[in-house]
């Protein structure tokens, strides 16, 4: 325990970071680790540069915006307690805290990440062009560009309420409700 | 009352074949029911028989003679899968009736009647359950039909559980079983039994499999929440394979007596039932990748496709079994490896008739099953009564299911994701239900070896009642008492699956980041070889380019907005289609309730050369077109008549029916007259645009478009030419956008491509166009746009241009517009479509029948 809390007082922050995101101590020092591992420079911080060098990360077809993710807006780098909040959206959630508000917190959470993926000019909606590009990236060799068109079409008009041609967050998570976002959003290592 | 009268007659008949059946061959005359035609045989018989046997010499050439034991065996077994399906369908003509006890628990009762019945008149029990019977002819199918239909994904992601339930839940099971029993044997419970403990153990090891066949039968009837249901059925279905094998280690260790067992042969035992189940799943695996791997090939000869997989599939159980390996799980892998492979290679139909026919055989040997363990339990010579050792072991085997299933989910739980919960785990104890494998391996047992041999058999016959029946009963409304989750009966939506799509991926990213492997990133990795070798192997080329998931899911949801588009379209009455109706009735008709299952009938070949990729590409007109000449014919309304009538004369839907009866006993026989075939598809097609569309406006259209001939000369081109114009048509012409959701536009955009169309829609609306003598002669001998497109991409995909994108909004727009129902917006865009639509229009929009279309 003691080597441990020692380990723990090199990671910046530890104890708010456990605070804030629910992980356990074995939890940061797992990701703190894997930070480290991942940042070859030693400075600190991740560059996409850094995710890049995940050979799985990059046969991933949503390799790219997952890696996006991680960079809050018009910054290049990523630290380590916002590479561990970002971690932290894969966070099972708790069966004996689940409380009514809690459950549907931590689904709105995962939902805004999941449609942050989408939306990469942030604009708050998930424009035709956006989805097309996933299914793009993500089905491109079987089908055809017009088979996508019209798969994407479909996609948005099953969501979209307000017929604006795009889909806003609330009807994004309106599409989803039936899915349990818990179970397909948790990571089994972050438990 | 009526109902009852039914019944009464159905087991007064079926009694009656028992009797016929039970060697009670002298049927009374004066016993008139329907089964008394042989009778005048039976006389002739005996005057026959006495006659040959009295001067062995043939004094005349017999007209008719009666030769029960030449046919004895093959008449009994038709006869009794007659009576079990007779029995079938008088239980579930009670539907109120089965909503409160399960089938199977009925099915064992009818047994009872059944065996009551012979022992009433043999004195013997002359049918019972043989174990050859059972594992080689009832239950190979049972299992294969359940890896067929095995959801592949949810079980690979619950493997893990599913494998502790199955291998040391059913070691607990048998284990403690046999323990308990011979402690309370010392104790003196049971009285005076010559049973050792390995004797209690094979005991224990034979009855603690839960069945699937009973697991199955009643669970499909509760319809549990999936991950429930994939844990207690893929458990029966593996544990059955562990708890023969188990058997046969303690059968061994029984024959070897206890003296000679040591270290060495235990730990001999421990390997074997390794080698043996894995073993087992080998060979099945390999026979699933033989029977992908034939499917392949069967291009040119489609119709024994089927074939393969039940001869494979049933090659691969008694291969294993040759081996000495485990059958059973064989059959379970033989089923999981090969359903994905072949349900892609296979021709829509031979899909379905694999399918149905699985079914047909398990759910028919299901029953035999069922109604043979009731009749086994009718004979005096197996009932050894002991209560101690009876009581005792159904306490046991609940007690111990209860705390095996509640203590494995709480260590699973510690691991598992999405924690088993506690209502789950009760309902997944309760659902211990025994069945035919314990009886069918009690019967096994070697009198000479274990000489309470009958106290087991009775023993498991009780068990399995007092399961199936009494926890049959009371599953449903636990079930429903303990609120258990229960399956979510929605729809599909494109975006979930897509969502879902990207879940995955988004896991397996999460699970690089992190630099942890887990089964997602496996999964990932399996896919990746799987997509790279193995479908490369066992998958025809064309049936892996579309087999994409998230696109699978589009089509299925295009087919049924095409359904609903149709039903909505009829039942408003507003599409103008009285004319037309017929059409639109076989629409119906062929399209049913469930697309995949009606598919086959609308994906026929039209024609020889495009065979191999007429699997993939269904083409909804042959069989449509027949029905409809067929109703053409007779459901015309009389002041219809002659306009119809007419229309026939003109464009020739002759010679239709020699085609149709040509008997080929390796072909289906489609309609090859593809001209004739598309004319009219069109034609309907086309007609139901447009009445659709002039209701909507409720006038008739405001303006005649202009023909035009370089389009149609474009059209008519085949194959790939029209198509790339169209293509880069639609790409330049981004701004073709209706961005509204309106109905009529896709439409009006489709509507040039029927160049003839725009003839008749100068005139009224009101007239009907397709009856219209003046159509364009040429169409039946142009290709048409659609058609063209479907040869040019023998993948067959979906719609390829932008009007076409509009598709699948039509019928939920339909809907929603449902009473008065246009909303001012989407008339108002209408018209604005409408308008420019005059100039030369953008792409050559393919017309909606691509719709239907398109590939599964």
């Amino acid at each position: 325990m003691g080597s441990s809390s020692s380990r723990m007082d090199h990671i910046p922050n530890a104890e708010q970071l456990m605070q804030e995101t629910g992980f356990s101590a074995a939890h940061i020092l797992r990701l703190y680790a894997r930070f480290e591992f991942l940042d070859k420079d030693e400075r600190g911080e991740l560059r996409p540069e850094d995710f890049g060098a995940l050979r799985g990360l990059a046969m991933n077809p949503i390799g790219d915006r997952i890696i996006g993710a991680f960079f809050s807006r018009g910054k290049e780098t990523v630290d380590f307690p916002s590479f561990v909040r970002v971690l932290a959206n894969f966070r099972p959630t708790e069966t004996n805290t689940i409380r009514d508000g809690g459950q549907s917190f931590s689904r709105t959470r995962k939902l805004k990440f999941a449609f942050k993926l989408y939306d990469q000019d942030r604009d708050g909606k998930i424009s035709r062009e956006e989805l097309l590009q996933v299914l793009r990236s993500m089905l491109e060799q079987q089908v055809t560009e017009e088979q996508l068109q019209s798969i994407a079409e479909r996609a948005i008009q099953e969501a979209d309420l307000d017929q604006d041609d795009a889909i806003s967050f609330e009807e994004f998570k309106k599409s989803l409700e039936r899915v349990n976002i818990d179970e397909k959003m948790s990571s089994h290592f972050l438990r | 009352m009526q109902r009852c009268g039914h019944v009464h007659l159905w087991l007064l008949g079926l009694v009656s074949l028992i009797f016929l059946i039970s060697g009670v061959t002298k049927v009374n005359g004066d016993v008139a029911h329907q089964e008394s035609h042989p009778k005048p045989q039976s006389e002739l018989k005996s005057n026959q028989t006495e006659h040959v046997h009295g001067s062995s010499v043939i004094t005349g050439i017999p007209v008719v003679t009666f030769k029960w034991h030449h046919v004895e065996t093959p008449y009994l077994i038709a006869l009794w899968i007659l009576v079990a399906g007779l029995g079938k369908l008088v239980i579930e003509a009670n539907h109120h009736v089965t909503s409160v006890i399960p089938e199977s628990a009925l099915l064992i009762c009818f047994g009872f009647i059944l065996g009551g019945i012979i022992w009433g008149a043999d004195g013997v029990q002359t049918f019972t359950l043989t174990p050859t019977v059972f594992f080689f002819y009832l239950l190979p199918q049972i299992i294969l039909d359940a890896g067929y239909s095995m959801p592949n994904k949810l079980f690979f992601s619950n493997m893990g559980a599913i494998l502790i339930y199955a291998v040391i839940g059913t070691c607990w099971n048998a284990a403690s079983l046999g323990l308990s029993l011979w402690g309370c044997h010392m104790g003196g419970a049971m009285g005076d039994l010559d049973i050792g403990l390995l004797q209690y153990l094979l005991f224990g090891s034979l009855i603690a499999a839960v069945d699937p066949v009973a697991v199955i039968a009643v669970f499909e009837q509760v319809h549990v929440n999936e991950v429930l249901f994939i844990l207690v059925f893929g458990e029966s279905l593996l544990n059955d394979g562990v708890t023969v094998v188990l058997f046969n280690v303690f059968d061994a260790f029984v024959s070897l007596g206890g003296s000679q067992i040591d270290a060495v042969e235990i730990i001999k035992g421990i390997i074997s039932f390794f080698v043996v189940a894995f073993g087992g799943s080998l060979v099945g695996f390999v026979f699933g990748l033989l029977i992908s791997f034939l499917t392949r090939g069967t291009k040119n000869i489609q119709i024994i496709e089927p074939g393969f997989v039940f001869v494979l599939g049933y090659l691969s159980y008694l291969t294993a079994e040759m081996l000495s390996l485990s059958a059973i799980l064989s059959i379970v892998f033989c089923g999981m490896c090969c359903q994905k492979y072949i349900n892609s290679n296979m021709d829509e139909r031979s899909v379905t008739t694999v399918r149905y026919v699985m079914k047909v055989l398990a759910n028919g040997s299901e029953t035999i099953i069922f109604v043979f363990l009731g009749i086994s339990a009718i004979d005096k010579t197996i009932w050894v009564w002991n209560t101690g050792f009876i009581l005792l072991t159904l306490l046991f085997i609940f007690i111990y299911r209860f705390i095996g299933v509640f203590f494995l989910t709480w260590i699973l739980n510690k691991y598992r994701l999405v924690r088993v919960e506690f209502i789950d785990q009760l309902i997944m104890s309760y659902g211990g239900l025994r069945g035919a494998v314990a009886y069918g391996l009690a019967t096994m047992l070697d009198e000479n070896k274990i000489k309470e041999k009958n106290l087991m058999v009775c023993t498991s016959l009780i068990v399995v009642y007092f399961t199936v029946i009494l926890q049959g009963i009371t599953m449903k409304p636990l079930v429903n008492w303990l609120k258990v989750k229960r399956a979510a009966v929605t729809d599909i939506t494109l975006i979930e699956k897509l969502q879902n799509k990207v879940f995955d991926h988004m896991l397996v990213a999460i699970e690089d980041v992190s630099g942890q492997i887990g089964h997602n990133y496996m999964r990932d990795k399996w896919n990746h070889f799987e997509e790279k070798w193995m479908s490369r192997i066992l998958m025809k080329p064309s049936a892996r380019k579309s087999r994409d998931y998230v696109f699978n899911v589009f089509h299925k949801l295009n087919l049924k907005d095409a359904m609903s588009y149709v039903a909505e379209g009829e039942r408003r009455g507003s599409l103008e289609f009285i004319r037309n109706e017929t059409a639109i009735i076989n629409f119906n008709k062929k399209f049913g309730d469930d697309c995949s299952d009606v598919m086959p009938d609308i994906m026929a070949d039209t024609s020889d050369d495009q065979g191999g990729m007429s699997s993939m590409r269904g083409d909804p007109v042959p069989s449509i077109s027949l029905e409809m000449h067929e109703q053409t014919m007779n459901g015309m309304r009389e002041s219809e008549d002659i306009n119809t009538h007419h229309l026939l004369q003109q464009h020739l839907y002759k010679g239709r029916k020699q085609h149709r009866h040509r008997y080929s006993r390796s072909h289906f026989d489609t309609n090859k007259d593809e001209n004739e075939v598309q004319e009219i598809f069109q034609r309907t097609m086309r007609s139901r645009l447009e009445s659709f569309k002039s209701t909507k406006m409720g006038v008739a259209p405001p303006k005649a478009i202009t023909k035009h001939p370089k389009k149609d000369h474009q059209q008519k081109m085949p194959n790939g030419k029209s198509m790339d114009k169209s293509k880069t048509n639609y790409s330049g012409d981004e701004d073709f956008e209706f961005s509204e959701g309106d109905n009529a536009s896709g439409y009006e955009a489709s509507g040039h491509s029927f160049p003839m169309r725009l003839t008749y829609r100068a005139g009224a609306g009101i007239e009907n166009p397709a009856f219209m003598p003046d159509l364009d002669p040429m169409a039946p001998v142009q290709i048409p746009p659609w058609r063209a497109e479907a040869e040019r991409d023998s993948s067959m995909v979906a719609p390829s241009q932008r009007a076409q994108v509009r598709l699948p909004r039509r019928p939920s727009d339909l809907c929603r517009l449902a009473p008065l129902s246009i909303n001012t917006r989407s008339d108002n865009s209408f018209l604005e479509a409408d308008v420019p639509l005059t100039p030369p229009p953008p792409p050559t929009p393919t017309p909606p029948p691509n719709y239907f279309d398109g590939s599964i």
